[in-house]
């Protein structure tokens, strides 16, 4: 049978990776979605809650992570114009910079864990611990897999690893105004 | 019929169809002590009708997918399976097995035994000695078809296929594992019962789809193996995760109540691919496949799965909902609609379609399965309305009201009369379709007329 060509054919990247960045949005979406709704129930909690925070150290992260979208979104270039040297470099720069991430993202965590702060202290922080800790998981794997496609470097393989990075960028410059911002 | 050890098929299909009678007159039975409680309250109690209910579901599901297995893996890997023998060795373990269930359950032999006595678990009851031959009847199959695939030619179906039996025997081995810590039990229970039904089965069920999409439209098996991919992808994606709506109330932590509400919730969406994948492949086919049984049922399946599974599934998995439906009739009527469309129909769909091929065949009493089908099909949809409509009544009066269990189950009797009748209905459709499966007739093949009258 010959069926007319797709539309999906003409999705860039791998179809595969698109389910899976869509099925990441929609549970980010919905958890965000449930936050912002139970903030409505109870702002004064929420308002006290975030001032624990470290918003200055969560802002210092987004710079980190968006430069390191950069540098893996520069690998491609680099990569499609036979620059294999530079592309690998520039991957394993966005995946330092993925590690550097984790390191102050951990400082964070072990802050609030000294100020005796958990999961179950509140429902802010419920949320905050579910959001980001989802969000800190895909970043662990999102540096696998880009030392994964700095290895295997076919520009196929960094379009895909690439398009995942993308995804917990973004999640993460929406996550940063609506949890630690938003007053 | 290409491959001679498709022939395995037959008596894996064959033993299948006896457990599946079994299991709805088991069915109509717990049906009756509904509606009259003291039926056999002595000979065989309500619990152990129940438990003979949902085990030989399971059994006779499994060995329904044991079946398509020996049946698919020889046209797609396009070799013969690697041991007959062992295949009926397979089944004769298995076989030994659910006779020992039966006779331990309704005789209640061995109380409180290690090895040979019940273990009285919720649908993993089976004594020691049955689980462990359970393991080894997995083993036997896993490595019959692993071999067999591994030495032919290896396909997205099989690939699924075989993931999800991997998983399904590896995920079995949690039943050996029963820590004191009740929360801790319910747990890692819930990693069979949901990470099966949820989890690994979906696989199995979006690739013995995928198969008879294959046959029934004749779409390229390009375009089947994405749609495969998606589907297997998303079930994943939700199911893995979307055991946290079992947790709810066990004892774990609380943020498992968002976890798994937010999970829980998109495991709509593999079940709504899967229907969206049947019917799409049927528009774009261009075969016009003689077994019109095969196609309905598979049809059939995509849809009630989507209602059973999807629907029902979402309207009581989160958890301020759960909080007040939590073990209702509404659970039951989930439980009905979504093994029936997802596990029975397909079954029922790869039988449709592999016993004809496999007595060599033209597809035979196909008016009479498509009859079976609407009325096992309108039975259990008029079940699931009545049990939803009872569970409403007793969510209201129960969790809200805060009345007494038995005095709500009395006012809803006549939702369990009405429960009752479909019942029959069901159980008359599943002996139409064994019938009509069973006993082909002798019969005489007419010709379609060969010109076209005049419009």
């Amino acid at each position: 049978m010959n069926s007319e060509p797709s539309l999906l054919d003409e999705v860039p990247g791998e179809l595969m990776m698109w389910v899976l960045i869509i099925s990441e949005l929609l549970v980010f979406g919905a958890g965000l979605a449930v936050f912002l709704s139970i903030r409505l129930t109870d702002p004064v909690l929420f308002a006290e809650s975030q001032d624990h925070l470290h918003r200055t150290g969560a802002a210092l992260n987004t710079i980190v992570l968006v430069t390191s979208g950069f540098l893996a979104a520069r690998a491609l270039g680099w990569r499609r114009a036979a620059e294999r040297t530079k592309a690998r470099l520039a991957l394993i720069g966005a995946a330092t910079l993925g590690v550097v991430f984790l390191i102050i993202k951990g400082f964070e965590y072990a802050d609030k864990a000294d100020l005796g702060i958990g999961p179950e202290t509140n429902v802010f922080f419920t949320f905050y611990y579910l959001l980001t800790g989802f969000h800190a998981a895909h970043v662990v794997a999102g540096v696998l897999i880009l030392l994964l496609v700095a290895w295997k470097d076919d520009a196929r393989n960094i379009e895909t690893g690439a398009q995942f990075w993308h995804m917990v960028d973004l999640v993460w410059v929406i996550l940063f105004p609506v949890v630690y911002l938003l007053g | 019929m290409k491959y001679q050890s498709q022939k395995i098929a037959l008596v894996y299909f064959a033993v299948a169809m006896g457990l599946f009678a079994i299991q709805v007159l088991g069915g109509l039975l717990a049906g009756w002590i509904y509606v009259s409680p003291n039926t056999l309250s002595e000979l065989l109690p309500f619990n152990i009708v129940r438990m003979l209910h949902t085990n030989s579901l399971i059994v006779w599901l499994l060995l329904g997918f044991f079946g398509a297995a020996y049946f698919l893996i020889p046209e797609e890997s396009e070799r013969e399976i690697y041991s007959e023998k062992l295949a009926y060795l397979q089944l004769a373990i298995l076989v030994l097995g659910t006779l020992g269930v039966v006779v331990t359950y309704v005789f209640n032999l061995f109380e409180g035994h290690w090895l040979l006595g019940k273990e009285g678990r919720e649908f993993i009851e089976q004594p020691k000695w049955v689980k462990a031959g359970i393991v080894v009847a997995a083993l036997i199959f896993l490595y019959n078809v692993t071999m067999t695939v591994l030495q032919g030619k290896k396909t997205a179906i099989t690939n699924i296929l075989l993931l999800g039996l991997w998983g399904l025997a590896l995920l079995f081995l949690f039943s050996f594992y029963n820590p004191h810590n009740l929360a801790l039990d319910k747990m890692y229970w819930w990693y069979i019962v949901h990470l099966w039904v949820e989890g690994v089965w979906e696989l199995i069920m979006a690739s013995i789809l995928a198969y008879l999409m294959l046959k029934l439209t004749g779409v390229d098996r390009e375009v089947v193996e994405k749609w495969l991919y998606v589907i297997v992808a998303a079930a994943l994606f939700s199911g893995i995760l979307g055991t946290g709506h079992h947790y709810y109330w066990i004892g774990t932590p609380g943020y498992w109540q968002w976890i798994g509400s937010v999970f829980s919730s998109l495991e709509v969406i593999p079940f709504f691919a899967m229907m969206a994948f049947a019917f799409v492949m049927v528009w774009k086919g261009r075969r016009d496949h003689p077994n019109k049984a095969a196609l309905l049922w598979s049809l059939g399946c995509g849809t009630l799965a989507f209602f059973g599974a999807g629907v029902w599934g979402f309207l009581h998995t989160l958890h301020g909902v759960n909080y007040y439906t939590h073990g209702t009739q509404i659970t039951a009527a989930h439980g009905h609609l979504a093994f029936y469309g997802a596990y029975v129909c397909l079954n029922l769909a790869i039988i449709s379609y592999a016993l004809p091929v496999l007595r060599n065949r033209d597809p035979y009493n196909q008016v009479l399965n498509m009859a079976s089908f609407w009325m096992m099909t309108s039975g259990m949809v008029f079940m699931t309305f009545v049990l939803t409509f009872a569970g409403t009544v007793q969510t209201h009066m129960q969790r809200v009201l805060g009345e007494y269990f038995m005095d709500v189950q009395d006012s809803v009797a006549i939702f369990y009369w009405m429960r009752f009748g479909s019942g029959v209905v069901v159980v008359l459709g599943a002996i139409l379709f064994i019938y009509a499966m069973a006993v082909p007739r002798k019969e005489i093949i007419e010709a379609g007329s060969a010109e076209t009258p005049a419009e």
